[in-house]
């Protein structure tokens, strides 16, 4: 539990001073939304379109940052001495909380700008934001276990999208669903199904992450 | 021993065509001629769908004993699964042009399969990254494994939530399958020779994969003592 918390603080000091993925995340959030925004133009979408492209723009800016946190280990080369002082389960751990609060950071930024930008009217604030929480679980989950795959391989950039999508793509169903949902109806319980998909995807990558990270880590 | 199995395929899969064409009846409301497409379109699927299971098995296999064996077992049968994938999306394809009206709908189904072809290309693009040979099957077999565990989500979280179009006049949800005597004689014996014929293609691919790991072994061996 400690090595966790430490590993976590670790990530955090090392980022305060680079600020390398905060920096990538936020900026292409802003350039997709800015994008989407002037192609779309004064033409007003559907919610069901408008909840498509917010997730697509939250899961392309969450893979132009999520990869870097075992990829920065490999290029500076301090993988083998995390190996040494640290269970690979809590090194997992450690970084997927680092992404997890990154992507909180995102969403942050993110879903005002959208709401403002692309005037997406949210009936139950309670479903939107449920729907988030839950789906960063699943997105951290599997966007970290990814990431320590793709850190080492050769090619890092385009792999880890190619890689990440099809794990991925049952966050991206619920929660496009969800979204939908919180913008047509009030009634928690009408997101029910895709709620439940979302906390039960996430339970069930972090754990098998944990079991399969040992893996990948130690050679 | 295989030379009996060739020729058992042979004559099962030309009865079959020959059964699939003209001795078993066509369903007389919905499908009419499209019917024949169903002794072929769900054979090809269930063996794509077993292709993935047995990857997904090697890859266990060879992370609990670290055995190039079982990882080179695991990228065969992936191989082959991403071939009976193709067939499985092009036949669904064409039966779905003929019954519903397009080639692609996003059905619950369709996007299953689409899925599956996802994560084979992911996989083999993972495999041509890495260089180092012991590193690529861990990683490789690990990714197979991550995606074997998102698969039910597809099977049984994305039917939920979208509304699907695939056939329930013929297998309906209790699982029963409504079909006349001939229609399931074919069927059936259809489903029974594909499998004969994955097993049959598995085990020629194995034996090669087992071959070409003896042989380099003897060149190693034989290079060390030179």
């Amino acid at each position: 539990m400690k090595q966790i918390w430490l590993i976590f603080l670790k990530d955090i000091q090392q980022e305060f001073k680079t600020r390398y993925a905060i920096n990538a995340i936020m900026l292409f959030a802003i350039v997709t939304l800015s994008a989407v925004s002037f192609s779309i133009g004064a033409y007003t979408a559907t919610t069901r379109v408008l909840a498509a492209l917010f997730w697509i723009i939250l899961f392309f800016s969450s893979m132009s940052g999520l990869s870097h946190i075992f990829i920065r280990e490999e290029e500076t080369q301090t993988a083998d001495t995390l190996k040494l002082v640290a269970r690979p389960s809590s090194i997992y751990l450690g970084k997927f909380f680092f992404n997890l609060i990154l992507l909180i950071l995102l969403e942050v930024i993110l879903i005002p700008l959208f709401i403002a930008i692309m005037n997406f009217k949210v009936v139950s604030f309670q479903i939107f934001l449920l729907t988030m929480f839950i789906g960063n679980f699943g997105l951290a989950g599997g966007g970290t276990m990814v990431a320590a795959i793709i850190s080492k391989a050769s090619t890092k950039g385009a792999l880890f999208t190619v890689l990440s999508f099809p794990i991925l793509l049952p966050v991206l169903i619920s929660g496009i669903s969800a979204t939908r949902k919180a913008a047509e109806s009030v009634k928690l319980m009408d997101a029910q199904n895709e709620l439940q998909a979302l906390l039960a995807y996430g339970v069930i990558i972090i754990v098998a992450s944990i079991l399969l990270f040992d893996f990948v880590w130690n050679e | 021993m295989s030379k009996l199995w060739k020729i058992i395929l042979y004559i099962g899969l030309s009865l079959i065509i020959i059964g699939a064409f003209v001795w078993a009846p066509l369903e007389p409301k919905i499908l009419k001629e499209y019917t024949r497409i169903f002794y072929f379109h769900v054979p090809v699927a269930w063996i794509c769908v077993l292709f993935f299971l047995i990857a997904a098995y090697y890859s266990f296999q060879f992370l609990r004993t670290k055995d190039l064996l079982y990882d080179a077992y695991a990228k065969i049968s992936n191989e082959l699964g991403i071939l009976f994938a193709i067939l499985a999306t092009v036949t669904g394809s064409i039966w779905a042009k003929v019954t519903w009206g397009s080639f692609w709908n996003w059905d619950p189904r369709e996007t299953s399969i689409f899925i599956l072809l996802l994560i084979y290309g992911a996989y083999f693009s993972l495999r041509s990254a890495v260089e180092q040979e012991d590193r690529r099957a861990r990683l490789a077999a690990v990714y197979s494994l991550l995606a074997f565990v998102t698969v039910p989500f597809f099977v049984f979280v994305v039917p939920r939530i979208y509304f699907s179009l695939h056939p329930d006049p013929v297998i309906n949800t209790q699982g029963k399958i409504h079909l006349e005597l001939r229609q399931r004689v074919v069927f059936f014996s259809s489903l029974i020779f594909h499998t004969v014929l994955y097993l049959w293609l598995f085990q020629m691919r194995k034996t090669q994969v087992k071959l070409q790991m003896i042989l380099r072994l003897y060149k190693e061996n034989k290079m060390l003592e030179e």
